[in-house]
């Protein structure tokens, strides 16, 4: 049912990440001030913005679930919301890195990008414990897509509040990815950002496959065993 | 429906005004957590930020208790069955809850903003009064839209008690933020700049964007 375009999926998903690699080693120019390092931003940024917009489209599939009552829709939000968790999990590691290397400290409170993407992660943690204590199905869905909403809402408003709280003294990381970026990087960044992309999604549909793959499992284990006991 | 939400509200508020539990428990709890800050950062009198995070802090761990404590009485006596068996909608029930979450809030902080003015703060309460009101307010809205909303999400829940806190703290930090900030400027000694606009507009999107969500979607909770 989901593995529809799965394979030319994966097979574009390993060429986008082997040229942005490439790109990256081989292409983009070394930063004047922060030298090698800086390459770790090709994927901390792209990392962060799939991460984000994965949270984001969990809740939009968590509001289609709530119009149809199609339970595939929860599903579809739960695994988006899963693939980022494990995104952001990865750029908060990256973001420290990055900034013990750059400003000498692991954890940085006046960049307002990490910060706030703590907070984020800190709360979609709790999806789990919220969904797997409810036991009926129906309301296990009902339940979490209203959580992924609340939170989808939430991930732009903390962003702003955390923004806001800063001092402005660090460099705007996203605005970077603006103007301001000269051509290779940018192109480099922009590659970059299309293979996260693609690796977010083909993650999010091997899981679905998988789930879906032991879902029928278990209904076929199940009607094995009243057929046997008949 | 605003009268279906007022008889489940005068009903929320006469339950309170007999059994005398959460709000007592909430207050008592500010007054305990002002000692343990004065004991844990071995100060006598705060000013600045630390005054207004002090106070913002233990306010959101008062309202924890009151969010957990929201649907108890529905929950312990069979009631919640009652309320959904009402022909009204249950955005009545969401308004009422909320409703009175906010009361409740303002009831402790009657009592504790005076307790911390007298106990921990350096510089006098008096001047700043009007702001700091006008804060408190368009805060406790934002804790009591969002509080009914994560009190039904973990009213169903087999670990609600865990549950309730790690949920709503998150979904707090913009509240704290722009109440922090806000109030900031003023307790300081000397009454420094201060941009409240800001904050109080930070303060009322977020409101404005938690009512009309819970609004939205407290109709898929709390059914069947």
């Amino acid at each position: 049912m989901y593995s529809k375009g799965f394979k030319p999926l994966a097979a574009a998903t390993v060429v986008a990440l082997a040229t942005a690699m490439a790109l990256v080693f081989f292409y983009a120019p070394l930063d004047a001030d922060q030298g090698f390092v800086q390459k770790i931003f090709y994927v901390h940024v792209p990392m962060a913005i799939v991460s984000l917009c994965g949270f984001v489209a969990g809740g939009i599939m968590a509001i289609l679930y709530l119009r149809s009552g199609d339970s595939s829709w929860d599903m579809r939000s739960y695994v988006a919301i899963h693939i980022s968790i494990i995104l952001g999990v990865g750029v908060l590691a990256t973001g420290a890195i990055w900034a013990r290397a750059s400003w000498g400290h692991w954890w940085v409170w006046d960049e307002p990008v990490l910060v706030s993407f703590l907070v984020v992660v800190l709360l979609y943690c709790v999806y789990y414990p919220l969904r797997f204590s409810i036991e009926d199905p129906e309301r296990q869905a009902r339940y979490s897509s209203v959580f992924a909403i609340a939170a989808g809402a939430f991930v732009p408003l903390n962003f702003a509040a955390v923004r806001m709280a800063e001092a402005y003294t660090h460099p705007r990381v996203l605005s970077q990815t603006g103007g301001n970026l000269p051509g290779e990087m940018r192109l480099t960044f922009l590659v970059s950002l299309l293979a996260m992309a693609l690796l977010f999604v083909t993650l999010w549909k091997l899981e679905l496959i998988s789930k879906h793959a032991s879902m029928q499992l278990k209904r076929l284990r199940k009607r094995l065993d009243a057929r046997v006991a008949a | 429906m605003i009268g279906a939400a007022g008889t489940i509200l005068r009903k929320d508020l006469r339950l309170e005004l007999r059994t005398k539990e959460s709000v007592p428990a909430m207050t008592l709890f500010t007054l305990t957590v002002y000692v343990l800050f004065h004991f844990g950062l071995d100060r006598d009198s705060l000013d600045g930020e630390l005054a207004s995070g002090v106070l913002w802090v233990t306010l959101l761990l008062a309202a924890v208790i009151g969010v957990s404590r929201l649907f108890a009485a529905e929950r312990e006596q069979g009631g919640i069955d009652g309320l959904l068996l009402a022909p009204v909608d249950r955005t009545s029930l969401f308004l009422a809850k909320s409703a009175a979450l906010f009361l409740f809030l303002v009831a402790v902080e009657v009592v504790a903003l005076p307790a911390f003015g007298l106990l921990l703060l350096g510089p006098g309460l008096g001047g700043a009064l009007p702001e700091l009101l006008a804060i408190l307010v368009l805060g406790d809205l934002g804790i009591a839209a969002v509080g009914a909303l994560v009190a039904a999400l973990a009213a169903e829940t087999r670990a609600r008690e865990l549950i309730a806190p790690l949920l709503l703290l998150p979904l707090l930090v913009p509240v704290l933020i722009a109440c922090a900030q806000a109030t900031e400027p003023l307790l300081r000694q000397t009454q420094g700049p201060e941009d409240l606009g800001r904050w109080l507009g930070l303060l009322t999107l977020y409101d404005v964007v938690f009512v009309l969500l819970s609004v939205a979607v407290f109709d898929y909770l709390l059914e069947d």
